[in-house]
């Protein structure tokens, strides 16, 4: 398999009146085309960092990230939805082609279709408040999916919803992902979360974040509901939680 | 959907209320109006100088019929809508300029606050060397005052947009000019149509001032020269009318406001 994504020694700080912040400290990782790779470190340690540098919003300080295309098409999800309130559905799913100007009726088509296979075309002409908060998650991922990315970064999509929805949510939006075939880095600092969506894990240290160890994942299941009731996700569960080496004062 | 009785019982005394609290006020004005009248009939109150309603409302018609109220409303109105509008579309522009130019906002920002402290009337007779005893005078004597709140409201509203909001904008590839035109300003709706009604007053204030210090036409101009001539009844009978007129303004505004606001989100 050819890598999508080479990291080559990225470093990242952040000059403020306060003092100079480290929040990247060389970090080097090869992406795999059709990987799903969730990234997991404590809070502050660096995480959404490399995930703007990575989106090319934010510059890096030191390093190479080398896209296997030259151009390529990148996904960003944040923290919450970020749906517009005042646009229906549909109009928030365009609203990435629309800034691109790729808004061609052939590529409203296939949203059409995307709103259509995951459920959501009645509510097309609907505004996002009358949406379940999975429902909005879905419209989200659709409108970065209409781009068709060559790659999706996620940055803690799922943790604005309570811990009920954000299991269902999070194996719904993942179903898609693992459909579409798309090559995915996840954010997350909730372990449980880490194991049972992806095929690896890599675990950050605390600020300044260095890659501590990466896990390779390979779990029984389809459903990631299922297989969190697992003998190895319950061995990697507390493996990964010893890495990351959190304790209360 | 049926009622319950106490659910029923609960209307009724809101409606109950909802009525006292109207004929409370109906006869407030009612008892006021009256005692003004009677104590000025009885020389109590020295009509000459507290005037008294069937008189102001006998003025009202004199100029009525003379011809010349008509103008002075027309004046006033074309004013208000005037530096209304103005002030609003400026106030729009120079905020956009300032959310972008973060450096200019910077830069602007003691000056703003210098103007936004300063009492706008002192400014009043050199505006008028300036720009002569004229319409233009009035009208910035009315933006110096209402277009500062504008462009406070509005920026502040538009440095309230979600900031994730914007990430995803960029990660998009999105302009400057995009994140604007998609974000930014829709996102601001609210701000900016509450914004009208604090503008409406500010700029009712700033015409009527102008009009004091021009004093040529128009209700301020009214009051001037009734208080130059010595005559209440003109006086009293600009002030009714401006009461009525910043009134039925005020509540246009508002309502405009509900139903902007009652669109589709
Ligand atoms: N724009 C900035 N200016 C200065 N410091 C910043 C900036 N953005 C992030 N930092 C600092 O860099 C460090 C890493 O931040 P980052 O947001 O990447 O962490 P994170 O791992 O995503 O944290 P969290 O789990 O809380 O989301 C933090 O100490 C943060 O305070
Ligand atoms: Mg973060």
């Amino acid at each position: 398999m050819n890598s999508i994504l080479e990291i080559e020694n990225l470093e990242k700080n952040y000059y403020t009146k306060q003092g100079e912040i480290k929040a990247i400290d060389n970090i080097s990782l090869k992406i795999k085309e059709g990987e799903i790779i969730t990234i997991v470190g404590t809070s502050g340690c660096g995480k959404s960092s490399l995930l703007g540098i990575l989106a090319n919003i934010e510059d890096k300080t030191n390093g190479k990230i080398k896209y296997q295309k030259d151009k390529p098409t990148i996904g960003y999800m944040l923290q919450n939805d970020a749906l517009f309130p005042w646009l229906t559905i549909f109009d928030n799913a365009i609203l990435g082609l629309k800034i691109a100007k790729k808004d061609t009726s052939e590529n409203k088509e296939y949203v059409k279709k995307l709103l259509k296979t995951y459920n959501l075309e009645e509510f097309i002409n609907k505004y996002p408040n009358e949406l379940s908060g999975g429902m909005r998650q879905r419209v989200a991922l659709i409108r970065t999916l209409a781009l068709k990315p060559d790659i999706l970064l996620l940055d803690e999509p799922f943790s604005a919803l309570d811990y009920q929805s954000r299991l269902a949510v999070s194996a719904d939006v993942f179903k898609i992902i693992k459909r579409e075939n798309i090559t995915t880095i996840l954010v997350s600092h909730d372990v449980g979360e880490a194991v049972s969506l992806s095929n690896k894990v890599v675990v950050l240290s605390k600020r300044p974040c260095k890659i501590k160890k990466i896990y390779d994942i390979d779990l029984p299941y389809d459903n990631p509901i299922d297989n969190r009731n697992t003998k190895e996700f319950n061995e990697l569960y507390n493996k990964i939680w010893k890495d990351l080496d959190v304790y209360v004062n | 959907m049926s009622m319950s009785t106490n659910q029923k019982k609960f209307l009724q005394k809101e409606r109950r209320n909802k009525i006292f609290v109207i004929l409370m006020q109906i006869l407030i004005v009612v008892i006021f109006l009256i005692s003004w009248e009677v104590l000025a009939n009885k020389k109590i109150l020295n009509p000459f100088i507290f005037s008294s309603p069937s008189r102001i409302i006998l003025t009202i018609k004199n100029l009525f019929l003379e011809g010349s109220l008509i103008t002075h409303i027309l004046t006033t109105l074309y004013e208000i809508v005037l530096a209304f509008f103005i002030g609003i579309a400026s106030g729009f522009l120079i905020a956009i300029l300032l959310y972008e130019v973060k450096t200019l906002a910077k830069i602007l920002d003691p000056f703003l606050t210098m103007l936004n402290s300063l009492p706008k009337v002192a400014l009043g007779p050199i505006i008028i060397i300036w720009a002569g005893a004229n319409t233009k005078a009035i009208i910035v004597m009315a933006l110096l005052i209402n277009l500062i709140v504008s462009i406070v409201n509005i920026y502040n509203g538009f440095l309230g947009t979600d900031e994730i909001k914007i990430k995803l904008l960029q990660s998009f590839g999105a302009t400057k000019g995009q994140i604007l035109r998609y974000l930014v300003i829709p996102g601001s709706k609210r701000t900016i149509i509450s914004s009208l009604k604090l503008n409406i007053s500010m700029t009712l204030i700033g015409v009527i001032m102008g009009e004091f210090l021009v004093s040529k036409k128009g209700i301020g101009y009214l009051i001037i020269y009734g208080t130059q001539v010595f005559n209440l009844n003109v006086v009293m009978a600009g002030i009714v009318i401006l009461i009525i007129l910043s009134f039925i303004i005020y509540e246009g505004v508002s309502l405009l406001e509900k139903r902007l606001l009652q669109e589709k989100n």
